[in-house]
């Protein structure tokens, strides 16, 4: 199968990169021939067979697609109501859903003949992903990480240092996602001319949000597959953590044809609105950050505010456009969970079914289980387990012996 | 004809060059800013450029990031950047740019600053991150075309990108003078001088080269190729240094006018 191949119609973005009135391309000057080069690069590769079967042999061989749709039995009778079901993108290789995005990315980069890549990364599974795929492939790679997530997310540090790449701490603004950002588009409006900026969620200026969710829709028609083949149905209810938002487009891109509710759950951190949170579509306004128009988190000045979250992957400030679009069209909804909710679900799928989520997915985790307890058991729900936890142990750790 | 473009001609006439200085509007507080930027016109800058602090500049280099956090952790925003204009209108002529990032003027909304920037007085607007094909939602939105819009073109824009863009430009187009943010070292005169003369050879609008300008010997060679020469992170940087320093202005003064010795026609 065709990874990046839509399965209907493909009407959003517009020729401008807009979905309604979100996305666009608000850069410098200096980054724009870069933008329209990458967009007729990508149009080409998207309907060049050999570059399809080159990725569609790398997910299956190297990134070892397809993920597990799996039945969380004891998760389910735990909840006591709907069936639910995890994507097991933590299965991937490099832990997360990330991989996909990268090695699409990775090998548009050698199309265009760039020898040297650069990503921001917030968690570190952007980064290592990235740092995986030029490993791969034979190319220089650099990634920024802010300061607070290069302290809190350390294994990740190593494993990219381990692939040969170098990580360069951001320490502007709070050190977290939006700096390395920031940072990154200032390192690539001076290396413009020879290097690819490979931006890990549905975020940025067009074509990256488009480009990233049709890498990333691989999660969603392997679901959709995977469901029908095992409950004769599709589900009816798709559940993602949202940050930028790339996991959860993947997963609900596919679907949107269908009669399924999408829910994206954001980071409320320590509460939405009063406390510390990235509850970017429930509780922030629209704006212009990192090349597109999308919901933020700002003052009424149009200064970006500061975002919080325990997990360094939805510690963001802004959300990929696509999802600011579903949100207006009613087509998706979005939700928030508070930081102490995350970590119990993290423990719960832990004791119940032996995995160790992210931090990020055990945002879906959290309101998922909450959910299905409120459905009734003939319902299915498909949770996007978006990554893997063994980068988190250190807050894990840390929160428990707090909570003691 | 526009104050800014008028201003190119009338130095045109004399012989000189335009001296454009950039300074972060409130920094390091509203005062001293104000005073800075009084000393920058007394010392010869042409053409002010006026810049409201934002949150995330993507754009910009270390000195003027700084510089930014400095303003806004005085309190500077839009509305008071405005009223920064509207004082230095009561004294002096020379036109004044603001020079912004998208989202503060989205969320101060596109008509009303232009409606609000004219009765201050400014001139022309310049916005680093909308890029001509984004621009239309901007000035679709303004119910005339007294405001200049300054339009950016960089050392990657091809010649028929720099076609366009002239289409879309007032006033001055902005030249940048290396693929870099702000305040980066190394200006490259053999490219500047090639990105100029294609640029020059599809419009009449006069061309102000920024980005890595710091010295009068660096102004003097960039008056060679374009009508105006823009200084920005220099400025930024002795605020830095002397942001504490009583004789603030007179540095900058002095400063302003060993750059403005140099803008000359060749």
């Amino acid at each position: 199968m065709n990874p990046t191949e839509s399965r209907q119609h493909d009407s959003m973005p517009n020729q401008r990169g807009y979905f309604g009135s979100f996305g666009g391309r608000y850069v410098a000057e200096t980054l724009m021939p870069a933008i329209l080069e990458l967009e007729a690069a990508y149009e080409k590769a998207r309907k060049d067979a050999s570059f399809q079967e080159e990725l569609s042999h790398l997910l299956k061989n190297y990134a070892g697609r397809p993920t597990p749709l799996y039945f969380a039995k004891n998760l389910t009778e735990q909840a006591g109501g709907a069936r639910i079901y995890l994507k097991r993108e933590d299965l991937a290789h490099t832990g997360a859903h990330k991989i996909n995005n990268t090695l699409g990315q990775a090998l548009l980069a050698r199309h265009m003949g760039k020898k040297k890549v650069i990503a921001e990364t917030g968690a570190g599974q952007h980064g290592v992903a990235t740092a995986t795929a030029a490993a791969l492939l034979g190319m220089e790679c650099t990634v920024f990480m802010g300061v607070e997530d290069v302290a809190r997310q350390e294994p990740n540090v190593k494993r990219m240092e381990l692939l040969g790449a170098k990580v360069v701490p951001v320490p502007s603004g709070t050190g977290t996602l939006k700096d390395a950002m920031n940072e990154a588009m200032r390192y690539w409006v001076g290396a413009v001319q020879d290097t690819y900026y490979v931006i890990g969620s549905v975020a940025g200026p067009h074509p990256y949000p488009m480009m990233v969710r049709d890498f990333q829709q691989i999660i969603g028609i392997e679901a959709r597959e995977q469901v029908l083949k095992a409950e004769g149905r599709l589900a009816d209810m798709l559940v993602a953590c949202v940050g930028g938002g790339s996991n959860a487009m993947g997963l609900f891109y596919p679907f949107r044809d269908d009669p399924v509710e999408m829910v994206g759950v954001e980071a409320g951190g320590t509460g939405v609105p009063d406390g510390k949170h990235a509850a970017t579509l429930c509780a922030g306004s629209v704006g212009v950050l990192h090349g597109s128009k999308s919901y933020l988190l700002q003052t009424p000045d149009g200064q970006i505010q500061e975002a919080h979250s325990i997990s360094a992957g939805l510690d963001y400030p802004g959300v990929g456009p696509e999802h600011s679009y579903f949100k207006e069209l009613n087509r998706a909804r979005y939700v928030w969970v508070l930081d102490d909710a995350v970590l119990k679900a993290f423990h719960l799928l832990a004791r119940t079914e032996g995995i160790l989520p992210a931090l990020e997915s055990s945002h879906a985790l959290a309101w998922a289980v909450e959910q299905a307890g409120r459905m009734d058991r003939d319902k299915i729900l498909i949770v996007n387990l978006s990554g893997r936890g063994d980068k988190d142990l250190g807050i894990v750790l840390s929160q428990k012996g707090r909570q003691q | 004809m526009s104050l800014i473009a008028e201003t190119f001609k009338n130095l045109e006439k004399k012989g000189q060059r335009a001296l454009v200085g950039f300074v972060t509007a409130g920094d390091p507080d509203y005062e001293k800013s104000l005073a800075v930027m009084e000393a920058m016109l007394e010392g010869g800058c042409d053409i002010l450029e006026v810049g409201i602090p934002f949150s995330d500049p993507t754009a910009d280099g270390p000195v003027i990031q700084a510089s930014s956090q400095r303003a806004l952790a005085a309190g500077m925003n839009l509305t008071k950047a405005l009223g920064m204009v509207k004082s230095l209108k009561e004294h002096y002529s020379a036109p004044i740019v603001l020079f912004s990032y998208y989202n503060p003027i989205l969320a101060y909304g596109g008509r009303q600053l232009y409606e609000d920037a004219l009765a201050v007085g400014a001139d022309g607007l310049l916005v680093v991150d909308l890029p001509f094909e984004e621009a239309g939602e901007l000035t679709g939105k303004w119910p005339g075309k007294d405001l200049d819009l300054i339009l950016l073109v960089a050392p990657t824009t091809p010649k028929e990108r720099m076609e366009q863009i002239a289409l879309n430009a007032s006033g001055f187009i902005y030249l940048v003078s290396m693929t870099g943010v702000t305040g980066s070292a190394g200006l490259d005169l053999e490219q500047v001088t090639q990105t100029a003369n294609t640029l020059k050879s599809v419009t009449d609008i006069p061309i102000a080269v920024g980005f890595g300008i710091s010295t009068p010997e660096h102004v003097a060679a960039v008056s060679k190729v374009a009508q105006g020469i823009v200084v920005g992170s220099a400025f930024e940087r002795i605020i830095e240094e002397n942001q504490n320093a009583p004789d603030l202005p007179g540095i900058i003064r002095q400063y302003a006018k060993t750059l403005k010795a140099a803008a000359l026609k060749p």
